[in-house]
C-alpha cells in the first residue's frame, strides 16, 4: 500500500520537500544539541523541563484523542465517522512518534535511552508511560493498516482485529492518565499536584485533537476527491464544543480550590502564568492570548447556527488548537517550575535551536501523517469513494 | 513450508517486540542490584544504619565559615565553578531562612531579625523516602540499603532530569554542558562528570568507606556534627536531643536526614 505514497501532485512533493527542510535544519541544530549539550535551551536549574517536555506532553493528548472518532464508529455504529476514523487513526500515529521524539531529544545522554529497558523500574511513571506509549503506538498501526487493506481488497476486516479496537479504545485515555501521573504525583510541585491534572488533559486532549482532525479533514477535502463526510466535521464540532466547555470549567474548579483556601503555595504559579510575579511576567501575554482564544472559539462553538458555517468552524478549531497549545504545551510545563523550590523565579524562554529542533519533531510528525493519509487517501481514490465498510 | 517475505518480515517483528518484552521481565525478577562500593569493604569504613547531618546555625557566624565547607566539597568533588545561575552546578551551598524554610515563610514574620538575615546551608537531605529515587526511570539515583544514602550512578543516569522536578529541596544539579573545563583544580580521587547527566551531594560515601566523616562535616570545626540516627548514642541524636532542630518541608513526608539547630 505504501507504493501510493510515491506517486503524488506537484503541491504534495513541494509539501513533502518542505518539510524535509525543516526537518534537516532541526537535525543541524540537534547535532549542536547532542555536541554542546542541553545548554543549548532556555532551561535551566530550576526550570528544568522546557518546551521540550511541553510538546510531549500536548501531542499525548493528540493522540489519545483518536479515540473520539474511533469509539462512536466501532462501539455505537455511528456510521457518520465511517470514513473519518482512519484519519483519526492516523493521526494517533506520528503523534505517538512525535512524543517519543521529543522525549529523546530531551535526554541529556540519548545514547543511554535503552537503560530505560535495560534497569526496567516499576516505581518510575515513566517505565507505565513507555509501555502505554509504545502499545499504543503498535495498536494504531495494527488497526489502520489492517483495516485500511482490507477495504483496498474489498473484503471486510479480520475478525481478530475488533479486540484489538476495543484495546485500543481502552488504551487511549490510559496514555495521558499516565502522562498526567509523571507531574501530579511530585511533592512539593503544587500546581500540577491535583487530582484533577489527569481529567483535564483528557478533556484538554479530546478538544484540542478534534480541533485538529477537523481542520485536516477539510484540508483532505480541498486538495484530494476524498470527503470526510459534513455531518462527521459536524459531529467532531460538537465533541470540541463539550471538551472545550470541560476543559475551561475544570480550570474554574483549579482556580476555586488555588484561590479560596487562600494557601499561597497552590497559586503562585497561576498568579505567575496570567498576571506575573513578583515582577517576573514573561508567559503572561501568551496565557493571555490562549484565553482570547478561548472566548473567541466558545462563542464560535456553542452557538449552534455559527459552528454549522464551516468556516467559522474552521476558525473555531483553529483557535481552539491554538488555546490549548500555548495552555499544554507552553504554560502548564513551565508554570509548575516557578517559582522554585526556594521560592525563587527563574524565568524561562526557548532558545532558536530549542524551536528549530521542535519544529524539525513536528515536521517529521507531519511528514509520516502526510505519508499516512496518502495512502489512506489514494486507496479511497482508487475505491472511487464508495461507500465504506471500514 | 513455504514462507513470503511478508510473512517473514511479520515473524521477524513479532519475535522482536517479543524479545524486548521478555528481558523487560527477566530484568524485573532477576535484577538484585548489587550495590556499587560494597562488596570489598574497607575494615576502617565507619558504620551507620541511617547517615544524618545535623547543622548547628549558631556556630556559623563569619562568610568564611560557610565558605570554608562549601569549598571543602566542591573541590574534593570536583564541582566545577560555572558562573551563569541557569546552569550551575551545587552541591552545598546557602540561602537565606525564609527561602530555605519556604514553607515556613508565611508563619511567622516576627522572628528574631538575626535569624532573618541568617545565611543557611543547603544540601541534599538524604530522605528516608526520597521522591527523586521513586521518579527515576533507570535507578541512577538509588538509596543505599545498608545505610540509607541516596547514591547516584553517572554512568546510568540518562539525563530524563525527573529527579530534578521530583527533588523538593532543589538540591539536584544537571550538567547542561561539559563541567570539565570549569574545574579550577581536579582532584583525581574522584570522578569528574560529563555533560547530560544530573549530580548532587552524596553525603561523601567515598570517604565514609575509609573511615572519614563527611568533607563539610570536617571543615564545619563542629559546626556540623554527623553521626547514626539509628544508635541512641551517637553525637547526633545526642546533640538532637538536647536542642531545638527543625527540617525542611516536613509536611512532605520524605523524612530529610538534615536538621537545623536554630537554638531556643
Amino acid at each position: 500500500m505504501l507504493e501510493t505514497a510515491f506517486k503524488g501532485s506537484r503541491i504534495y512533493w513541494a509539501w513533502i520537500i518542505f518539510l524535509l527542510a525543516i526537518i534537516g535544519i532541526g537535525f543541524i541544530f540537534y547535532l549542536k544539541q547532542f555536541i554542546v549539550g542541553l545548554g543549548v535551551t532556555g532551561m535551566s536549574r530550576d526550570v528544568s523541563w522546557g518546551f521540550y517536555i511541553s510538546q510531549f506532553t500536548f501531542l499525548v493528548g493528540i493522540a489519545a484523542s483518536g479515540v473520539m472518532v474511533v469509539l462512536p464508529y466501532y462501539l455505537h455504529n455511528y456510521k457518520a465517522f465511517g470514513k473519518i476514523t482512519i484519519l483519526g487513526e492516523f493521526l494517533a500515529i506520528p503523534a505517538v512518534i512525535m512524543c517519543m521524539l521529543f522525549i529523546f531529544v530531551d535526554l541529556g545522554q540519548p545514547l543511554r535511552v535503552l537503560n530505560v529497558i535495560l534497569h526496567p523500574t516499576p516505581n518510575s511513571v515513566m517505565f507505565y508511560d513507555m509501555i502505554v506509549l509504545g502499545g499504543y503506538l503498535f495498536l494504531n498501526i495494527l488497526v489502520g493498516w489492517t483495516a485500511l487493506g482490507a477495504e483496498r481488497k474489498g473484503i471486510a476486516p479480520p475478525k481478530w482485529l475488533k479486540f484489538f479496537v476495543i484495546l485500543s479504545i481502552i488504551w487511549a485515555p490510559s496514555i495521558h492518565t499516565v502522562t498526567a501521573f509523571l507531574y501530579s504525583g511530585l511533592p512539593g510541585k503544587y500546581f500540577w499536584m491535583s487530582a484533577l491534572l489527569a481529567a483535564q488533559f483528557l478533556s484538554s486532549a479530546f478538544a484540542s485533537g478534534p480541533a485538529l482532525l477537523i481542520l485536516l479533514a477539510l484540508i483532505v477535502r480541498k486538495f484530494t476527491k476524498f470527503d470526510p463526510g459534513t455531518e462527521a466535521i459536524q459531529a467532531l464540532g460538537k465533541i470540541v464544543t463539550y471538551f472545550m466547555l470541560t476543559s475551561v470549567f475544570f480550570l474554574g474548579l483549579k482556580f476555586f480550590t488555588s484561590f479560596y483556601s487562600g494557601i499561597p503555595s497552590y497559586g503562585h504559579s497561576i498568579v505567575y502564568l496570567y498576571a506575573g510575579l513578583d515582577g517576573y511576567k514573561k508567559l503572561v501575554p501568551i496565557m493571555w492570548i490562549s484565553n482570547i482564544l478561548t472566548i473567541i472559539a466558545l462563542i464560535l462553538l456553542v452557538i449552534p447556527q455559527l459552528r454549522k458555517n464551516e468556516l467559522l468552524l474552521a476558525i473555531a478549531s483553529l483557535c481552539v488548537f491554538v488555546a490549548l497549545w500555548i495552555d499544554k504545551g507552553f504554560g502548564l510545563i513551565v508554570g509548575g517550575f516557578v517559582p522554585n523550590s526556594f521560592k525563587q523565579i527563574t524565568e524561562y524562554w526557548p532558545t532558536i535551536p530549542e524551536v528549530s529542533i521542535s519544529l524539525g519533531v513536528w515536521a517529521i510528525g507531519f511528514l509520516i501523517l502526510t505519508i499516512l493519509y496518502k495512502v489512506a487517501i489514494s486507496i479511497r481514490e482508487e475505491l472511487g469513494d464508495v461507500d465504506v465498510h471500514h | 513450508m513455504a514462507i513470503n517475505r511478508r510473512d517473514f518480515l511479520k515473524i521477524a517483528g513479532i519475535t522482536t517486540l517479543a524479545g524486548i518484552g521478555g528481558a523487560v521481565g527477566v530484568n524485573l525478577i532477576t535484577n538484585k542490584g548489587i550495590e556499587a562500593a560494597q562488596y570489598l569493604e574497607d575494615p576502617k569504613s565507619l558504620k551507620g544504619k541511617r547517615w544524618g547531618i545535623a547543622i548547628d546555625i549558631s556556630k556559623f557566624n563569619t562568610p568564611e565559615s560557610y565558605q570554608k565547607v562549601i569549598d571543602a566539597c566542591h573541590t574534593i568533588h570536583n564541582v566545577p565553578l560555572i558562573n551563569n545561575p541557569k546552569e550551575e552546578i551545587k552541591w552545598i551551598w546557602t540561602e537565606s531562612y525564609e527561602h530555605t524554610f519556604s514553607s515556613h515563610e508565611y508563619a511567622n514574620p516576627y522572628i528574631k531579625e538575626a535569624l532573618k538575615k541568617k545565611p543557611f546551608l543547603v544540601l541534599c537531605n538524604h530522605c528516608d523516602n526520597p521522591p527523586c529515587v521513586r521518579v527515576c526511570p533507570t535507578k541512577a539515583t538509588f538509596k543505599r540499603k545498608s545505610d540509607g544514602i541516596v547514591m547516584m550512578d553517572m554512568h546510568r543516569c540518562i539525563g530524563c532530569r525527573f529527579c530534578m522536578a521530583g527533588c523538593p529541596y532543589g538540591a539536584r544539579s544537571f550538567n547542561w554542558r561539559d563541567p570539565r573545563p570549569y574545574i579550577k583544580k581536579q582532584n583525581p580521587e574522584f570522578p569528574t562528570r560529563m555533560k547530560g547527566v544530573v549530580e548532587k551531594c552524596t553525603l561523601c560515601y567515598e570517604r565514609i568507606a575509609i573511615g572519614l566523616k563527611p568533607a563539610c562535616v570536617e571543615a564545619s570545626n563542629g559546626a556540623m556534627v554527623f553521626g547514626d540516627l539509628n544508635d541512641p548514642n551517637s553525637d547526633i541524636r545526642k546533640v538532637l536531643a538536647s536542642n531545638y532542630s527543625i527540617r525542611r518541608k516536613p509536611e512532605l513526608g520524605t523524612t530529610p536526614c538534615v536538621f537545623y539547630i536554630i537554638g531556643g
